[in-house]
């Protein structure tokens, strides 16, 4: 039983971290359908600078939790930064371009992203220094750290923000204008432009956040570190319903739950021919079938036919 | 009279390239016999390019997990043809097995997501090649098929009787290394791969391939069932994979699930849409160019930056995928139908207001 319990801990604290990523997937695709592949790099990109600038503030005399909030505030603007960028420079002029080019578009700004964080951060990990004191409470025989309840805290925080931004405020309801028909949205006098670029920005802050979260979890963070995870939260948001904000929640959720439960119990189940080593397979088997057998996703309304 | 010179000189044309693809071997010889093993590898990117390009170039589906295919066919070559198992069958039975084993996983995959946007069928096959690459990565128990991460050595090379195409041997005076008779082997492959490429561009498949690509509600009501054509297009794209797969282990005598990262997917993709996807010609000289250009930054650009720095400090791996990762953007932005565009592909894409649905 407390195996049970620990697992499903371990895959809400890591589900909650695909959550916020699927969210940005999620809110991009919405509004112009388009899958950046390059979202999960800009997760890596905030794992780096943070640890770079909690690295450097490591030896001081702040408290912990203050050089962590060091981290997440240079981590944030600069990934808001390059996802502004990435749209402006690399979507924007493809946006009536058939589907194909900004998909290549977007595996190429990956690939840049990645080999330039290889460039400035070096093959080797970045550690994140010993600073957190490991505090860990017992709860029916499984055990929750500081840092796990940490990042659900957070993430639920940022899930609330997020839609009290989409649902009660103007530039929220310009977005969803802009995802239901941008051609009316824009004759009804919102610049899409600037509500794309929002929300790049917006999904690109989620993801730095999230770079933070998953990095301090594991205690490393590393140039590769973005596209696995990029393709985990894509099947949660696909889960839930792409396009969906409640759904990516919910998926990412599911996801990690699924995943932790997985990991922890095919060795049992299959008499040990497969191991946890397997762990990352299940994300894609929980794509393939939620394609096969519910395309819309749990919560999407709308069954996708588009070329 | 005009229309014939023009026939002559274009026979004089193909003459000349034949004799210099015949001499090319020779010529890299003398520079050095890694130039050869580079030429080869050119070719077999190439195959593997052309593959991809019926799947994303022909039909219009982004499948980014390719490499999937090629691992495919080079562990089925490679599990019956090395003391793994103990198998030794001949390279021309295994060559086409492996081409129809990558064809049935491309029918397995394809299957579920062909039905749905072609955007899902992107990240589906990009997962399909990490799930691949974890089974091979970890099969190695509790029955040992594929050797983990350490791969499967000793595989056997292509042999016909007693000609063994890893051996060198010396024929008219002439000496063929190893890479050298390997080079013509795969030439052949490679002109046959281009003869099908061409052909099928024409057939009535190709056409409807680029029916769908331009826009498949249309090609539907023109009574295409194109859930079966995209399958089509898939599985032959596979079967491309799964053939040079098995030319790659019988090349390398050894593979490991390192040679098959989602990096060698996107490198080919480069390859494709840098040539100009859906153009045989335009994706051949992509091909050769990336397999080339990279090779060439090896022996340059760190000589040249212990030269002007004393040392290395930018790595020429790393410099080879900023140029992948920048061709695909830049190629998209400014000449996205690529280098050689195809003439369908060229009008489709220079359309500033068209199927953005």
């Amino acid at each position: 039983m407390d195996i049970f319990l620990q697992q499903i801990i371990n895959g809400l604290t890591l589900g909650s971290v695909y959550a916020i990523v699927a969210l940005g997937y999620t809110m991009v695709y919405g509004i112009i359908q388009l899958i950046n592949f390059a979202h999960g790099e800009l997760v890596m990109l905030g794992a780096m600078v943070a640890f770079t600038v909690i690295g450097a503030l490591a030896g001081t005399a702040l408290p912990p939790v203050l050089i962590v909030i060091a981290g997440v505030v240079a981590a944030v603007p600069v990934c808001m930064l390059v996802g502004y960028t990435m749209e402006r420079i690399a979507y924007r002029p493809l946006r009536n371009a058939p589907r194909l080019a900004p998909l290549i578009t977007a595996i190429g700004i990956s690939i840049i992203l990645q080999h330039l964080a290889l460039l400035i951060w070096g093959r080797s990990p970045l550690a994140f220094p010993q600073i957190i004191p490991l505090v860990s409470y017992t709860i029916g025989g499984a055990i929750i750290t500081g840092v796990q309840i940490a990042i659900i805290a957070i993430s639920l925080l940022m899930m609330g923000g997020l839609t009290l931004i989409v649902y009660h405020t103007k530039l929220g309801i310009a977005m969803r204008a802009t995802s239901q028909n941008p051609q009316v949205a824009g004759l009804m006098g919102i610049d899409i432009d600037r509500i794309i670029s929002f929300t790049f920005i917006v999904g690109a802050a989620l993801a730095a956040v999230a770079g933070v979260m998953v990095g301090t979890y594991y205690g490393i963070a590393h140039y590769t570190m973005g596209s696995l995870l990029g393709m985990k939260a894509f099947s949660a948001a696909v889960l839930g319903g792409i396009g969906n904000l409640a759904g990516a929640m919910l998926g990412g959720i599911l996801l990690g739950i699924v995943e932790a439960l997985g990991a922890g119990y095919i060795g049992s189940l299959t008499n040990n021919v497969f191991g946890s080593n397997y762990q990352d397979v299940f994300a894609f088997l929980v794509l393939i079938g939620v394609l096969v057998f519910r395309p819309s996703g749990l919560l999407g309304e709308r069954v996708g036919d588009r070329a | 009279m005009n229309t014939f010179a023009k026939a002559r000189s274009k026979w004089v044309g193909v003459a000349l390239i034949a004799i210099a693809l015949i001499a090319l071997p020779f010529a890299l010889a003398s520079v050095g016999t890694a130039w050869v093993r580079i030429a080869n590898f050119a070719i077999l990117y190439t195959f593997l390019a052309l593959g991809l390009n019926i799947v994303v170039g022909f039909a219009g589906l982004l499948d980014l997990g390719y490499i999937a295919f090629y691992a495919v066919g080079a562990y089925a070559y490679a599990l019956l043809a090395s003391p793994h198992f103990g198998l030794h069958l001949p390279f021309w039975v295994i060559l086409p097995i492996g081409g129809l084993v990558a064809c049935v996983f491309g029918v397995l995959l394809g299957t579920p997501t062909l039905k749905l946007r072609g955007d899902y069928l992107a990240i589906v096959t990009l997962g399909f090649g990490e799930i691949v690459r974890i089974f091979l990565n970890n099969l190695s128990r509790p029955i040992n098929i594929t050797n983990g991460p350490q791969g499967i050595s000793r595989i056997d090379p292509f042999r016909f009787g007693s000609f063994n195409f890893s051996r060198s041997e010396t024929i008219f005076g002439l000496t063929f290394s190893g890479p050298i008779k390997y080079y013509y082997i795969l030439l052949a492959l490679l002109l046959l791969a281009i003869l099908v490429n061409l052909r099928l561009q024409h057939s009535r498949i190709g056409r409807a391939w680029e029916a769908i690509r331009e826009d498949e509600i249309a090609a539907r009501a023109m009574g295409i069932n194109t859930t079966h054509i995209k399958l089509l297009a898939f599985a032959m794209g596979a079967s491309f994979g799964g053939i040079a797969g098995g030319m790659f282990a019988a090349i390398q005598e050894f593979i490991s699930p390192e040679s098959f990262v989602l990096v060698e997917s996107v490198m080919v993709l480069s390859m494709v849409v840098l040539g100009g996807m859906g153009n045989v010609w335009g994706v051949v000289l992509g091909a050769v160019l990336l397999s080339f250009v990279p090779e060439l930054l090896r022996y340059t650009v760190a000589p040249v930056q212990h030269a002007l720095f004393g040392r290395t400090i930018i790595e020429p791996e790393v410099i080879r995928m900023l140029l992948f990762g920048l061709a695909l953007v830049l190629m998209m932005l400014y000449r996205p139908a690529g280098l050689l565009p195809s003439a369908v592909r060229k009008r489709e894409l220079a359309r500033t207001n068209g199927s953005a649905e």
